[in-house]
């Protein structure tokens, strides 16, 4: 019997590599919500790339004649007071929003996550500066920071996610270093040093990958609130400037007819709403999935 | 200087200044290893053989721990040497074994890679060659289909394995001195005893020198040459193993040997009990004055509670007590 146990381990020994893998899809369908924000965020990447197929007009060609027009078989979403498809905008939207999201958590990831790193792994003064700094930017509300940005650097697409992004630096910055903290007392990480192993190397190669899931779900949530973030600047004229279509700026320039043609604001805010609530959920259930103590 | 020594340590004093106070945690230790030879170290917990290991190698995070003394290694004071040269001793020269095997290897990377990253940084061989390497130590230490478990991560494998494991990974480079700090400690008995075997056969093979530190004075037994017995951050006694069990000199060991119960042997005529010793190991910021141990002592005399003892030769050994002087 044991022999044959023996066997069947050494002929396969990916085996459970994969049932990981399978168990962890399995946890992901049993919880609704997470598959629920995953396909909502597969909608939006879909559409994102396929922009040109779904919709093949320009999405920033005014056509004054057909200004302001309610939902329509022409238009399913209406159109602005330029006369543009509101559905095309939306589509063509998501491409910027999806961009600004992932450009948002890359600024965020490349600045944060070395300097909670360091941070962490460091002490000292080196930690006590590093979260000094840290302190006077949380100590700001996100929105405002980006905001406070934006009023420095200018507007545009290139100004927003380097706005935003910043604003987010400091929590990666905090969520890494409290990881580093507890991982680098890890006998592993002394055993490496032990080793003669540099601090880069160990740094990378034995610290950062036990901080990732943490990381990770930081970064689904994140892109939410980047959005969020995004179009509140748009929103306000401060963002992603026309013609570029951007769901913010929609929302803002809808508002004026609020009352005469609702759908011009209302359709880019329930694209925002489900692109945030799409990060959001498959950021509760990555935690759930990637959290190893819970065993749902 | 009977023989060649590879590690002296002189005057060690390791403290870490702490909000409470300075905590002394080694203080004005001394011992020498041997090349080839097994040095044990034992003592409770807490008496600073774990901090001298990781001083040693300079692991303990330089502020706040303040090492002091001398540590010469080959001749050269490692205390004196830079970052960059102490790195190129850890793991070559000098190598330690933990003492939990569960958490010493990192759970995301596999095996293999772990070792061959320490074989690549000190040999500079390439990624195969080190691979190789990799897979012919974890044979050496016998794991069994060594290719395979190279490729696996750690928690597949079992405490005795992953302390195999440890040990292919320390010894990959020939370092002349290992430190073994409670390499058994985690492990149950038979693989303990499997364990043993395996350092001792690999210690005759690479001819390494060993520093076993340890609470085990079975482990002791078996292993080392000499041993060193601390207490309280000090050397209280230093002999032979033979010499050691025989007679102990210090009050200290005596309690320790005391304390080990022995299968199928009788008790001494009068004891009923195991024999204890009473109290516990002063903590570092409340050292009582004189000899650290005089408390506990069950032959405290007056001069133990006013002065420290002087470091008593006697025969060849070493005693730190008033009794022999």
């Amino acid at each position: 019997m044991h022999e044959t146990i023996q066997t069947q381990v050494i002929r396969n020994p990916h085996r459970q590599t994969d049932s990981q893998l399978r168990r962890r899809w399995a946890k992901l369908r049993r919880n609704k919500a997470a598959l629920f924000g995953a396909i909502l965020i597969l909608i939006y990447l879909i559409t994102a790339l396929l922009a040109p197929v779904i919709f093949p007009g320009s999405p920033s060609a005014p056509n004054l004649m057909k200004s302001l027009e309610r939902p329509s078989l022409e238009h399913p979403l209406g159109t602005d007071e330029l006369g543009r498809s509101i559905l095309g905008r939306i589509i063509y939207g998501s491409r910027v929003s999806l961009l600004i999201a992932i450009g948002v958590v890359c600024v965020g990831l490349l600045v944060g996550v070395p300097l909670g790193l360091i941070s962490g792994y460091y002490g000292g003064k080196v930690d006590f500066g590093i979260q000094r700094v840290t302190d006077t930017l949380l100590a700001f509300p996100g929105f405002l920071l980006a905001l406070s940005l934006v009023a420095v650097l200018g507007v545009g697409l290139k100004n927003t996610i380097i706005s935003v992004g910043i604003s987010m630096v400091p929590i990666y910055i905090r969520l890494v270093r409290g990881c580093t903290l507890s991982v680098k007392e890890q006998t592993y990480v002394e055993a490496a040093r032990a080793m003669g192993t540099r601090d880069v190397t160990i740094l990378i190669r034995h610290i950062l990958p036990n901080v990732m899931a943490p990381i990770t779900i930081q970064t689904s949530l994140g892109m939410g609130t980047a959005i969020l973030f995004a179009a509140g600047l748009g929103f306000l004229g401060i963002g992603v400037q026309p013609p570029t279509p951007e769901w913010g700026a929609m929302l803002g320039s809808g508002r004026a007819y609020l009352f005469n043609a609702p759908h011009v604001a209302t359709f880019p805010g329930i694209a925002i709403f489900f692109a945030v609530l799409g990060f959001n959920l498959s950021g509760d259930g990555l935690r759930d999935i990637l959290d190893p103590r819970s065993k749902l | 200087m009977r023989q060649d020594s590879l590690l002296t340590i002189k005057n060690l004093r390791t403290c870490f200044h702490t909000y409470e106070g300075v905590l002394t945690a080694v203080d004005g230790i001394g011992l020498e290893v041997y090349r080839g030879e097994t040095l044990g170290v034992v003592g409770e917990s807490g008496c600073g053989k774990s901090v001298t290991a990781l001083s040693i190698l300079r692991l303990l995070a330089s502020p706040p721990a303040e090492i002091q003394g001398e540590i010469l290694f080959d001749g050269k004071n490692l205390l004196n040497m830079s970052l960059d040269e102490i790195r190129q001793i850890r793991g070559n020269s000098i190598s330690m074994i933990f003492q939990e095997p569960m958490t010493s290897l990192n759970p995301v990377l596999t095996i293999g890679e772990q070792i061959s990253e320490a074989i690549k940084l000190h040999q500079g061989v390439t990624h195969q060659e080190a691979w190789s390497k990799a897979v012919e130590m974890l044979r050496i230490v016998q794991i069994p289909s060594p290719e395979i478990r190279a490729r696996e991560y750690p928690h597949k494998l079992s405490g005795g394995m992953r302390q195999r494991a440890m040990i292919a990974m320390a010894l990959s480079c020939h370092p002349r001195l290992l430190l073994a700090d409670e390499p058994t400690t985690a492990l149950d008995v038979t693989i303990q005893a499997q364990i043993v075997d395996l350092m001792e056969r690999l210690k005759e093979e690479i001819k390494t020198s060993v520093l076993l530190i340890t609470h085990n004075l079975g482990l002791i037994a078996e292993m080392a040459k000499r041993v060193v017995v601390m207490y309280a951050g000090k050397v209280v006694e230093e002999a032979l193993v033979e010499d050691l069990f025989a007679e102990p000199l210090h009050p200290y060991t005596q309690g320790l040997l005391g304390s080990i119960p022995w299968m199928g042997r009788k008790m001494k005529a009068g004891r009923k009990q195991l024999q204890e010793i009473p109290g516990m190991v002063p903590s570092l910021l409340e050292m009582p004055e004189g000899c650290r141990f005089h408390p506990r002592c069950p032959r405290m005399m007056d001069i133990c509670r006013k002065e420290e003892p002087p470091l008593v030769q006697k025969d060849g050994r070493r005693v730190l007590c008033w009794l022999w002087k």
